[in-house]
C-alpha cells in the first residue's frame, strides 16, 4: 500500500516511513500497517471460507448426493462457519478499528503497539492449524461450528485437539485485541475528545471490546473443557461421568449470543458514519445511539437459552428467555430509527459506501425481524434446526455484518490509498452482491417453513426448486466478491488523487489528515472542539 | 507520554483480571448448573436420600413408576430391574429390587447413577434406601440383587401421574477403564472407523 509519509516528521528520533521489505509487515508496530494486515487476512479467509460455502451449495444444487460426501460435507458446514466467524467478520473489524480508532480520536497510535503487532501474527498461525486439518486422518472437525457435545468429544475426529488449539489462540488474539482498544480509547483521547464527542464507530468498538473481553474467556473455557473432556478423563459433558451434555450449550451459548452482537456491533458503527455523510445531515439521536449499544451489550448476557428452547428448559425459563430476547428488539430499533431520521430530508447521494450502508439498514432488519419469529418460543419448536435458522443469521451475517464491513472499505478507502473510487466498479459489485445474497437467503425462509432441516447433503423433493435458486444466488454472490478484490486492488494500485475530506459531506478527524494520511499521524495531538 | 503509559499498565492489568476471572466464570458455570439442577429438581438431578415430611397416605391417587436400566458404553454386566413398573398410592414405601451379574473373569466395581423423568417430578419421588448410594462390588461369575425403598411425596403435582426412574450403571473398577469416565478406552470414533 502506499501509505508513505507526506508530511515531513519534525522528530529526529521518530522514522520518517515504514521500513523496506517484508520485515516492515513482520515487525510492524504501526496501527496502520497492521489494520491493513488484518483486513487482507481477513479478505483471504473471506475468500477461503466462501468457496466452502460454494462447495455445499453446489452440492445442494440438486437432491441427491453428487459431488462430495455427507463427511466432507459436515466439515465443510464447520470450517465454513468457524472461518467466516473467526476469520473473516472478527478480523475485518479489528483491521478497521486498527486504521481508524487512533485517527479518529487523535491519538498516534495504538496504546499497545507491540501487543498490537503479536495480536495479529497469531492469527495465520491459528487458521493454518485449524485448516490443517483438513489433510489429517479421519478429516477435519465436523461436528459444527458450535461444537455440540458428545459430537465434539465422544464422536469427535481425532483432529478436534488441533480444532480446540486454534480457538485458543484465536481468543488470545481476540482478548489481547480488545484489551488495546480499550486502552486505546480510554488513554489515548486528543485533549477536548469527551466520551460524548467520541465518534460512533468508536462508541460501538468500545462497547465490543467489553463484549470481547467478558465472553472470549468463556469460549477459552468450554473448548478447555472439551479437551479435558476427550483426552484427560473428565466428564464434564459425559452424562457417563455425571456431567452433562446440555451443560456444554449453556456454557457455549453464554459465550455464543454476546459472540453475535460482537459481529454486528462495529458494522452499526460504521453505518452511523455513513448515512449522516451522504445524507448531508448530522446523525439523528447520537446520545440514544450510544445508549441503545449499551443496552444491546447488557441484554445480550440474559438471552443465551434462547437458542435451547427445544432442550427441555422449563416453561418460566423459556418465558425468561422469549421476553428478554424480544426486549432486544427495542434498542434495535431505536437505532434503525434513527438511521431513517437522518435520511429524512437530507440531500442523499448514492455513492457505493452509501448503497452498501442502506442495504445494510433494509436487509439487516429483515434478519432481525425473522429472529423476533424464532423469539417466540412456542414458535422455535417449529423453526429449531431448519433452514428458517440459517435464513436468519445468514441474513444479519452477510448483507448485515458482510456489508457494514465493505461499506466501511469503500468509505474509507480512498482515504487510505489517497485515489478515488471507482464509483462504475463499486456499483457493479454493490447491484451484483445485492441480487446474489437475497436469491441466495430469501428462498431460505420458505424452505426453513416447510420443514427443510440444516446440515444435512440431501433432502426432500419438494426443497428442490427453492435450493437450486440458492444455489444459483450463492454462486453470483461468490464470484461478484471477485469485483471486490479487483476493485481495492486497483483502487490501491491507482487512481486520481482524493481530496482530504474525500467524501463532501464526511465529518471528523479522520478527514482532517491528508490522503492517504501519513505514516505517523496526529504525533502532536490535534485540537477538538 | 510516560503519564499515559502508567494509566495504561494500570488499565491492562484490571482487564487482564477481567479476562482471567472470566476464564474461571465459564468453569464455574459448572457446579453453578449442578446446585441450579438441584436445587430446582430440573434434569432429574436429585439424587440424596431423602423422606418425605409429610407422611399422609393418599389411597385415592396412584402414580405409575417405571424402572429403565441402562449400562453405560463398555460396561459388560447385565442389569435389569425385577419389575418394569408399579403403581404406588403416595405416601406408600415400597421396596423392590434390581439384579446385576458381572459375566467377566475379574472382579469389577460399578456405580448406578439415576434420573428421575418429568424433572418436575423429581424432587417428589423419594430413594429412601438405594443401592445407588453406595459403590457395588462384584466378583467374577457372580450375581447380586439390589434393593432399592422408594416412596411418593404425596404433595406431587396432580397432573404428574407417571414418573419414570432411569439408571445408569457404570464401570469405575480402578485401573485401565478409568474412573467414571467412559470415553477413555475403546471410545467411539466413526470418522476414524471409516477412514481406515
Amino acid at each position: 500500500m502506499s501509505a508513505v509519509g507526506t508530511e515531513v516528521d519534525t522528530h529526529d528520533d521518530h522514522h520518517h516511513g515504514p521500513a523496506r521489505g517484508i520485515g516492515r509487515w513482520l515487525f510492524t508496530t504501526n496501527h496502520k500497517d497492521i489494520g491493513t494486515l488484518y483486513l487482507f487476512f481477513s479478505l483471504i479467509m473471506f475468500l477461503i471460507g466462501g468457496s466452502m460455502a460454494l462447495l455445499i451449495r453446489a452440492e445442494l444444487f440438486q437432491p441427491g448426493l453428487q459431488l462430495i460426501e455427507p463427511g466432507f460435507f459436515n466439515q465443510m458446514t464447520t470450517l465454513h462457519g468457524l472461518i467466516m466467524v473467526f476469520g473473516a467478520v472478527m478480523p475485518a473489524f479489528v483491521g478497521l478499528a486498527n486504521w481508524m480508532i487512533p485517527i479518529m480520536i487523535g491519538a498516534p497510535d495504538m496504546a499497545l503497539p507491540r501487543m498490537n503487532n503479536w495480536s495479529f501474527w497469531i492469527l495465520p498461525f491459528a487458521f493454518a492449524m485449524l485448516l490443517s486439518s483438513l489433510f489429517m486422518e479421519g478429516g477435519a472437525p465436523n461436528f459444527g461450528w458450535t461444537f455440540y457435545a458428545p459430537l465434539s468429544t465422544t464422536y469427535a475426529p481425532p483432529s478436534v485437539t488441533y480444532f480446540v488449539f486454534g480457538v485458543h489462540m484465536m481468543g488470545i488474539s481476540s482478548i489481547m485485541g480488545a484489551i488495546n482498544i480499550i486502552a486505546t480509547i480510554t488513554n489515548m483521547r486528543a485533549p477536548g475528545m469527551t466520551w460524548m464527542k467520541l465518534p460512533l464507530f468508536v462508541w460501538t468498538w468500545l462497547i465490543t471490546a467489553f463484549l470481547l473481553l467478558a465472553v472470549m474467556p468463556v469460549l477459552a473455557g468450554v473448548v478447555t473443557m472439551v479437551l479435558t473432556d476427550v483426552h484427560f478423563g473428565t466428564s464434564f459433558f459425559n452424562a457417563a461421568g455425571g456431567g452433562d451434555p446440555v451443560l456444554f450449550q449453556h456454557v457455549f451459548w453464554f459465550f455464543g449470543h454476546p459472540e453475535v452482537y460482537i459481529m454486528i456491533l462495529p458494522a452499526f458503527g460504521i453505518v452511523s458514519h455513513i448515512i449522516p455523510t451522504f445524507a448531508r445531515k448530522p446523525l439523528f439521536g447520537y446520545a440514544s445511539m450510544v445508549y441503545a449499544t449499551a443496552s444491546i451489550a447488557v441484554l445480550s448476557f440474559t438471552v443465551w437459552a434462547h437458542h435451547m428452547f427445544t432442550v427441555g428448559i422449563p416453561l418460566a425459563g423459556e418465558l425468561f428467555f422469549m421476553y428478554a430476547t424480544m426486549a432486544i428488539a427495542v434498542p434495535t430499533g431505536v437505532k434503525v430509527f434513527n438511521w431513517m431520521a437522518t435520511m429524512w430530508r437530507g440531500s442523499i447521494t448514492f455513492e457505493t459506501p452509501m448503497l452498501f450502508a442502506l442495504a445494510f439498514v433494509v436487509l439487516f432488519t429483515i434478519g432481525g425481524l425473522s429472529g423476533l419469529m424464532l423469539a417466540i418460543a412456542p414458535s422455535d419448536f417449529q423453526y429449531h434446526d431448519t433452514y428458517f435458522v440459517v435464513a436468519h443469521f445468514h441474513y444479519v451475517l452477510v448483507p448485515g455484518a458482510v456489508f457494514g464491513i465493505m461499506a466501511g472499505v469503500y468509505f474509507w478507502l480512498p482515504k487510505w490509498t489517497g485515489h478515488v473510487l471507482d464509483e462504475r466498479a463499486g456499483r457493479r459489485h454493490f447491484w451484483l452482491s445485492f441480487i446474489g445474497v437475497n436469491l441466495t437467503f430469501f428462498p431460505m425462509h420458505f424452505i426453513g417453513l416447510a420443514g427443510m432441516p440444516r446440515r444435512i447433503p440431501d433432502y426432500a423433493l419438494q426443497f428442490a426448486d427453492f435450493n437450486m435458486v440458492a444455489s444459483i444466488g450463492a454462486f453470483l454472490f461468490g464470484f461478484s466478491q471477485l469485483l471486490f478484490v479487483w476493485n481495492v486492488i486497483s483502487n490501491i494500485r491507482k487512481g486520481r488523487q482524493a481530496t482530504d475530506q474525500v467524501w463532501e459531506g464526511a465529518q471528523g478527524l479522520e478527514w482532517e489528515l491528508s490522503s492517504p494520511p501519513p505514516y505517523h499521524s496526529f504525533s502532536e495531538p490535534p485540537k477538538v472542539n | 507520554m510516560n503519564k499515559v503509559q502508567g494509566r495504561n499498565r494500570a488499565l491492562i492489568k484490571r482487564l487482564l483480571a477481567v479476562a482471567v476471572l472470566m476464564f474461571g466464570f465459564g468453569f464455574a458455570l459448572v457446579p453453578l448448573y449442578d446446585v441450579f439442577c438441584r436445587v430446582t429438581g430440573l434434569n432429574g438431578k436429585v439424587t440424596q436420600a431423602s423422606a418425605p415430611a409429610d407422611t399422609r397416605l393418599l389411597a385415592e391417587r396412584r402414580v405409575t413408576v417405571r424402572f429403565i436400566t441402562n449400562n453405560n458404553e463398555n460396561m459388560p454386566w447385565s442389569f435389569s430391574s425385577a419389575e418394569k413398573k408399579v403403581v404406588l398410592n403416595p405416601g406408600q414405601t415400597y421396596q423392590t429390587h434390581f439384579r446385576v451379574h458381572n459375566p467377566t473373569q475379574q472382579t469389577m466395581i460399578a456405580q448406578a447413577v439415576p434420573s428421575i423423568s418429568p424433572g418436575q417430578g423429581a424432587q417428589y419421588l423419594h430413594k429412601i434406601n438405594c443401592f445407588c448410594f453406595d459403590q457395588q462390588s462384584l466378583q467374577a461369575g457372580a450375581s447380586m440383587d439390589m434393593p432399592l425403598v422408594i416412596s411418593i411425596d404425596p404433595a406431587i403435582p396432580e397432573h404428574i401421574h407417571a414418573l419414570t426412574l432411569s439408571y445408569t450403571l457404570f464401570d469405575i473398577t480402578p485401573g485401565e477403564q478409568g474412573a467414571l469416565s467412559g470415553n477413555s478406552g475403546g471410545r467411539l470414533m466413526p470418522a476414524q472407523e471409516e477412514a481406515s
